[in-house]
């Protein structure tokens, strides 16, 4: 997800016009015709050794017909996901293993607490960066250096060394999230709190204000459309953060659990399911943010 | 008694490319009730000095005195407002809280300052105005809350850099007239920083005539125009004079070498 697209304008209210449906349409058709095909395609082999084996000949609608209803599909096809997604969500008790409502609950909640974490600490950072210069030189370096590793030589490592000191569940999660999400917090707010120009700040002087005063008053508000623009980039980073988190642990609980489960049984129906729950969690998340966004930097006036 | 004393201020910004004398022997004494106005072409130090007034610049050598004190303990004593170019309103506060944002970050209680914002926005002419915000005001209004803003504490001095200079000659003409009657009004000392010759020779009891390379002042004249003017005076004998003055001094402090 890229900054630009995140600061590209968003409507009001979702509303799409009538003119703007026929594309929409056409494109998510394409995609649900190359899926279908691709998975018509992928699945047809193991059919063909089937019908070997057995010495059948296949005609070809049985052979797609076959192909599309496969226990464990190479790629399962895109009804089969659907059917896994809702009977994840709809066809059991949400407290149940098998619910994908409680798996994405497990996911959400470690996601929240690492989007926490992450944005307080990258705020905390951008305030300091802002006011010192040596904070500035000695701590950005690390900042970068942080999101240069690959997230999946670090989870472990975290999850290794917390569970050593007693810590296992949910927190080791989370600081994997907010590994991943205070940096781009803390960028945009540097970004934002840097954005008063010569001549507000040369007011404030001119009042003889306290830096507080000059924090709480003008660089803080200032710099909340660039703080919203990285929290929708932060929670996203944080939700991948915590899957990726759930996967090295063995762990039973969470998106990244039936992920991991589902790749061990070959049950790639389960596997997509649950990337699709992700998908479905991560654009509510990232709606939601921008909800607030919208209402907050219209009530004060910083979007016409 | 003089609000402003200025002695052999210089300011010397140091650059890639050498020194830069931006302010060089600068002497001028501004009595109470002065209204002051800088003029010259860029580079001539006219902002420069203002901002030296304000403690926002330090003069590298001279004396400079502000009611008495050295500037950042005038600053502190709230000696001056400052008014700039644009307005500078916050856009999620309202005209009253924008005008109420020294008054908080000064220390006043909440029925002063209830009551100071109402007497300001009356005097620049802007009661009931109180609860828009300000994208719902033109850029006239606009300024005229930033200077409510300046006054609203009290300063005895008003600092102001070009703060007509983005508008259109209607607005300024109209402004000029209000910002005399608000001086007329409070007796202020007010210094008025612009490119205009029409401007200064209209506001100003005193204009000061500046020129660049290095920054300094090459002619001081006191103005003949009595305190009362209307915007026709502009069309009379005296002002004319007073204008082909200014331009004089302008011409002879610029070297086209």
């Amino acid at each position: 997800m890229t900054e630009a697209a995140l600061n590209a304008p968003v409507p009001r209210r979702l509303r799409i016009a009538t003119g703007d449906l026929l594309p929409i349409l056409t494109v998510l058709l394409v995609i649900v015709a190359v899926w279908y095909l691709g998975a018509i395609r992928m699945n047809a082999s193991w059919e063909r050794d089937q019908a070997a084996r057995a010495g059948i000949e296949l005609t070809l609608p049985d052979l797609i017909g076959r192909t599309l209803t496969q226990d464990r599909p190479v790629l399962p096809a895109p009804h089969q996901v659907a059917v896994g997604l809702w009977e994840g969500v709809a066809g059991q008790p949400v407290t149940s293993r098998r619910s994908l409502v409680w798996h994405a609950w497990v996911t959400l909640s470690a996601t929240l607490a690492g989007f926490a974490i992450g944005t307080g600490a990258g705020i905390l950072l951008a305030v300091g960066i802002v006011h010192s210069r040596s904070m500035d030189q000695s701590v950005m370096p690390w900042a970068v250096a942080s999101q240069t590793v690959p997230i999946l030589a670090i989870a472990p490592m975290v999850i290794v060394v917390m569970a050593s000191a007693g810590i296992t569940g949910l927190l080791p999660k989370a600081v994997i999230a907010a590994w991943l999400s205070f940096f781009p917090v803390l960028v945009g707010m540097v970004k934002g709190l840097r954005m008063p120009d010569a001549m507000q700040l040369d007011l404030m002087r001119s009042w003889s204000a306290s830096r507080p005063q000059q924090f709480w008053r003008l660089r803080l508000p200032s710099s909340l459309p660039y703080l919203f623009a990285s929290l929708k980039v932060a929670i996203a980073a944080a939700l991948v953060g915590t899957i990726v988190g759930e996967l090295p642990a063995g762990a039973t609980a969470g998106l990244g659990a039936r992920l991991l489960s589902g790749s061990y049984y070959g049950q790639t129906v389960q596997i997509w399911a649950a990337l699709f729950a992700a998908a479905i969690l991560a654009a509510a998340l990232v709606a939601l943010i921008g909800a607030v966004e919208r209402v907050t930097l219209k009530r004060m006036g910083l979007t016409q | 008694m003089s609000v402003i004393e200025a002695q052999g201020v210089s300011l010397t910004f140091q650059t890639a490319d050498g020194p830069v004398h931006a302010l060089k022997d600068v002497n001028l004494t501004v009595r109470p009730g002065d209204f002051v106005s800088f003029i010259g072409p860029s580079g001539c130090g006219k902002t420069t000095f203002l901002r030296s007034i304000a403690a926002l610049e330090t003069p590298t050598a001279g004396r400079l005195r502000v009611n008495g004190m050295d500037p950042d303990a005038a600053r502190r004593a709230r000696a001056y407002g400052y008014v700039f170019q644009a307005p500078g309103l916050y856009p999620w506060r309202t005209i009253s809280g924008n005008i109420s944002l020294p008054l908080e970050i000064m220390g006043f209680s909440r029925a002063d300052r209830a009551a100071r914002i109402d007497r300001v926005m009356e005097l620049v002419e802007l009661s009931g105005f109180g609860g828009k915000f300000p994208w719902q005001l033109s850029g006239g209004m606009q300024q005229r809350a930033s200077i409510a803003r300046a006054l609203a504490f009290d300063a005895d001095i008003l600092l102001m850099d070009e703060p007509f200079g983005a508008l259109d000659e209607i607005v300024r003409d109209r402004l000029n007239e209000a910002l005399l009657a608000l001086w007329r009004k409070t007796g202020k000392t007010i210094g008025f920083v612009t490119h205009s010759i029409p401007e200064a020779v209209y506001l100003s009891t005193r204009i000061v005539v500046m020129s660049p390379r290095p920054g300094r002042i090459t002619r001081i004249i006191d103005s003949p125009l009595p305190p009362e003017r209307p915007l026709d005076i502009r069309d009379t004998p005296e002002f004319i004079a007073l204008a082909h003055e200014v331009r004089e001094g302008l011409r002879e402090g610029h070297s086209y070498d």
